[in-house]
């Protein structure tokens, strides 16, 4: 059978492949409302088509796992009956043109996601990415006006958002670099705690069961959301500010609140956001997961204006709704719970066994589709890609200069280092009580788990260096997965779970397809010899601008558990603390590749190196340091290297220190930031015995030397620095 | 530790977007082992508490101006009768601007001066103690404390005359300052006149602050300043004649 698919511009993005799919899949032709709803779930944003099956590399099992990838989050069993329930999502291409509703709404998105879980929200955390915020030779004055605009309207959604809500922000990243000018990265985490029978999945069953569509009117905003997410960034991305959401955390605390009431009953059978391509993929993903279909009413729809069409309805993006199965003897009790909070839940139709999704308008049928076609049909296509050119550049000579303590300040004022505070005091960051370590405190956040002695340490990640993915994206994959289990160890905890979010260009191009896979496989090795599983994640393609594809840029957020939170270790050293340096010790030139200070001096390039079981050997001895009570304080070495993070340590202290190390290359031992390494602080009457536990666990430690002072005084080979903890803290205070 | 009956009973008012009220009801009840219940806005009678929160939050979305629609809530007949009858009653944060809104303190909560939300652990002085035995009778005058804030409209003000009055009255009874105490532009957080951060009524039982004291109340949180608070009215209450009536 041949059918000439309809021209390019009403095919939804579908390719002429695709279009005969879809004839295929439905034995005819589609009509327009069936190809509008499959062009939403068949984009790039909703069927992972370039990702799904480099996906199927990440580990997903573990002993803790509750519930793993393809649900709205992941759960973890951290004991006591208890589960953490998390995932990260990007909302990248909205923030891009609508900085202050495209991050708000990322946020509503991803609360969403862990409350329908039946987990009550405990925390958010956000990594973001921005062109250079001041102009220099690489970023014009405009440019750098715009990467300022753009970062005030992402951090006043997050905030907007989070605070209203009353979900309290603990702690994230921020990283600028002129790759992410005009394509803003916002990926947004949420945390989530459920008693493990509190948890509500989103598979639909038993026909006949209702479906309530619960919480915000269906309005024309958003629509198409999901096609613009899957394309480039161009010079109309402007124009398409219609496809962005609106946000209403008030609205949204209602229905979390609502739901949570309605969670902890056995009345839901089951319970999906809608989120991109609407009531569409609710429909869809609700009945292929639970193998049954559904007959809808869309007249039944609350709409926010008369004269909507059936494609609208199906394909808004409007925020804060909830589509929710509930068996018929069960809808006055459901719905008298929303009307508490003032909430509308329309019944728009029900459960049915034959597979198939079926809505009508005005009495005629307008769509008749497979939902499994829909969410799990769309073709899946395997990239290939092509190795990048390595880049060369004479790190040996930078490695090797003496340094002056102009090097350190530099650093410790650079845009990537200094003190992310203007930023974090917008967010409530407190609200719950559980919070005891929050943003700036400590290289991961700690939440209590009350009820209990345990703690959940939180953090969320990129590459480290930053820009290492330029050079390696495997080790990008890689070292992220590591900064994240190193900044939980840190405080004591021990990774048990991990949430992805895949920032890359175009997966069409052999560089975006190889960094892609690269990175993914680098995640894959990280996450198997650490033993974490990846229970939740989002892929975010297409960050490119006419100038270019983003530096590939993995994001990981990671949970750790802490047994017994009285075993917490902070970043805060005391006077006359014996300082040791855990880990590589890295006096190689190529511990400088991708680093901020080689990037400065534009030497871009380099083969960066990682030890991926010599780095999980550091994450674990830093877990048993910490439980045998030897760390009296723990700082990971990132952005800067040794230098820097002996500085914020101090600064942080409001104590100093005097170093000294061995090292042919000063440059490199003190700036390189080679992942997987950490400063770690002792009582010296216990430093005998931590010697001793890292050689037990064949982890190379060096005495760097001790705490104390009003200067951090470093002596490596033939440099040596000494800079007062005032200008130190002048420096890391510049105002971002 | 405490007996049972002999618990101090709080009700806990919870509007349309209110988030404080688990927060306050940990610290009631996990923390000091009193009775909490959570009353929702909708609901006529309070229940007879001992005393009576209003949280922190977004009542209403702050929807017009914070605290402009949850006045009209229908519980707030019941918290204005109570505050008439001299029942203790604190309002933080959005239960500051709700109070004044309410009529039941002067003045009013505008954005913060700076225009940004502000969440940060604040040094605050206590002054006129006494001015409010049932909430303050644990603190002394001029001592420092430290709470955390989080507000975007918390820039109080009134007129000159209102401050005056309130002044002299020694109804002022928080204000935001230095570490060492010192009442500075530096240490004003959002712009308040004469840096007050919490006031009064005439009578001293309605106190109306932005501080969150239930969010310091434990030490792994940050410090206990906020427990102070609580354990003040514990004591206040023991010590009423009606406390004998009700078993306290």
């Amino acid at each position: 059978m041949t059918l000439a698919p309809p021209p390019a511009e009403q095919r939804h993005g579908l390719t002429d492949r695709e279009y005969e799919l879809v004839v295929e899949a439905l034995g005819r032709a589609p009509n327009s409302v069936e190809l509008g709803m499959f062009g939403a779930m068949w984009s790039e944003h909703c069927a992972y088509k370039h990702s799904r099956s480099l996906l199927g590399r990440l580990p997903r099992e573990g002993a803790r796992v509750l519930v793993g990838p393809g649900e709205n989050a992941g759960a973890v069993d951290i004991g006591d009956g208890r589960a953490v329930v998390f995932k990260v999502e990007s909302h990248n291409h909205p923030s891009a043109v609508e900085p202050y509703q495209g991050a708000a709404t990322g946020v509503g998105g991803i609360i969403r996601d862990i409350f329908t879980m039946g987990a009550r929200p405990i925390a958010l955390l956000n990594s973001l990415r921005f062109g250079p915020p001041d102009p220099d030779e690489e970023t014009d004055p405009t440019t750098a006006a715009r990467n300022r605009y753009l970062m005030g309207g992402v951090v006043g959604g997050i905030a907007g958002y989070g605070n209203c809500i009353g979900i309290p922000d603990v702690g994230g990243e921020v990283v600028f670099d002129p790759s992410y000018s005009g394509n803003p990265l916002v990926n947004a985490m949420c945390v989530g705690i459920a008693r493990h029978d509190e948890i509500t999945l989103a598979r639909a069953a038993g026909a006949g069961n209702v479906l309530l569509l619960v919480g915000a009117s269906t309005g024309r905003d958003g629509i198409q959301g999901a096609s613009f997410a899957s394309a480039s960034l161009g010079a109309d991305s402007e124009e398409r500010r219609p496809a962005v959401q609106v946000g209403n955390p008030f609205l949204e605390k209602l229905l979390m609140e609502a739901c949570l009431e309605l969670g902890a009953t056995d009345a839901v059978v089951a319970m999906q956001d809608l989120g991109a391509a609407g009531l569409t993929c609710a429909l869809a993903e609700l009945t292929a997961r639970g193998g049954v279909g559904a007959e809808v009413d869309l007249d039944a729809v609350p709409c926010r204006e008369g004269g909507m069409s059936p494609y609208e309805v199906l394909l808004s993006e409007s925020q804060e709704r909830m589509l929710i199965v509930v068996p018929p003897g069960r809808v006055d009790e459901v719905r008298a719970v929303f009307e508490r909070y003032e909430l509308a839940a329309a019944a728009i139709g029900h459960v049915i066994d034959e597979p198939v999704i079926r809505a009508s308008s005005g009495g005629e049928l307008v769509c008749r589709v497979p939902g499994r076609a829909l969410a799990d049909d769309a073709p899946r296509y395997e990239i290939t890609g092509s190795r990048a050119v390595p880049v060369d550049a004479d790190l040996e000579a930078l490695a090797g200069e003496p340094a002056d303590a102009s090097v350190l300040l530099d650093l410790l004022a650079s845009p990537n280092a200094r003190d992310r505070k203007p930023i974090w005091r917008r967010y409530d960051h407190m609200n719950g009580t559980n919070t005891l370590v929050g943003p700036g405190a400590g290289d991961a956040a700690l939440l209590r788990v009350k009820g209990t002695r345990h703690a959940l340490a939180l953090s969320i990640d990129g590459p480290g260096p930053a820009r290492i993915g330029a050079l390696d994206p495997y080790l990008a994959g890689a070292s992220a997965v590591i900064e994240g289990a190193m900044n939980v160890a840190c405080s004591g905890a021990i990774p048990v779970g991990i949430t992805d979010c895949l920032n890359f260009g175009s997966p069409e191009t052999p560089l975006g397809a190889w960094q892609l896979e690269r990175a993914i496989d680098g995640i894959a090795d990280a996450c198997r010899i650490l033993d974490v599983p990846v229970v939740s994640g989002n892929v975010s393609l297409y960050n490119e601008t006419p100038a270019g594809p983003i530096l590939p840029t993995p994001v990981i957020g990671t949970v750790g558990l802490l047994e017994d939170r009285a075993s917490a270790v902070p970043m805060i050293w005391r006077d006359g603390d014996e300082l040791w340096l855990v880990g590589d010790p890295a006096g190689d030139a190529a511990a400088l590749a991708g680093s901020e200070l080689a990037w400065r001096r534009r030497r871009r390039g380099g083969t960066p190196r990682l030890d991926l079981p010599a780095a999980t050997s550091v994450v674990w001895l830093l877990a048993r340091l910490a439980a045998g009570g030897m760390s009296g304080a723990a700082h990971d070495l990132s952005v800067g290297g040794l230098a820097v993070a002996l500085a914020r340590m101090a600064i942080a202290a409001g104590a100093g220190a005097e170093v000294e190390l061995e090292g042919e290359r000063p440059t490199a031992t003190l700036f390189g930031e080679r992942c997987g390494r950490a400063v770690v602080a002792v009582r010296p009457a216990d430093s005998e015995r931590l010697a001793f536990t890292a050689r037990e666990a064949g982890v190379p430690v060096h005495r760097l030397g001790r705490a104390g002072g009003e200067r951090l005084s470093i002596r490596a080979g033939a440099t040596r620095l000494a800079v007062g903890l005032d200008e130190l803290a002048a420096a890391w205070g510049a105002p971002l | 530790m405490t007996l049972l009956g002999a618990r101090p009973r709080i009700a806990v008012i919870v509007f349309p977007g209110t988030w404080s009220e688990r927060d306050f009801a940990h610290v009631a009840v996990e923390v000091l082992g009193w009775e909490a219940q959570l009353v929702w806005h909708a609901e006529a009678e309070l229940g007879e508490p001992d005393a009576v929160v209003l949280p922190g939050g977004f009542a209403h979305g702050d929807h017009l101006r914070t605290g402009a629609i949850a006045r009209f809530s229908p519980i707030m007949a019941a918290v204005e009768a109570a505050a008439g009858e001299g029942v203790p009653i604190i309002g933080s944060c959005n239960g500051f601007q709700v109070l004044t809104e309410a009529g039941l303190l002067p003045g009013a909560l505008m954005r913060n001066d700076h225009l940004e939300f502000r969440c940060d652990w604040q040094w605050l002085r206590v002054e006129q103690p006494r001015a409010s035995p049932a909430w303050l009778g644990e603190l002394s005058d001029g001592e420092t404390i430290r709470l955390p804030i989080s507000h975007g409209e918390g820039r109080y003000v009134a007129d000159e005359e209102t401050l005056d009055a309130l002044e002299a009255a020694g109804r002022v009874v928080l204000r935001y300052a230095a570490a060492g105490g010192a009442v500075t532009h530096e240490a004003n957080p959002n712009g308040s006149a004469r840096g007050i951060a919490g006031i009064v009524n005439e009578r001293g039982n309605v106190l109306g602050m932005m501080p969150h004291p239930e969010r310091a109340a434990e030490e792994e949180v940050g410090g206990t300043d906020g427990l102070r608070l609580l354990r003040s009215l514990e004591r206040w209450l023991q010590e009423q004649p009606a406390a004998v009536e009700r078993g306290l």
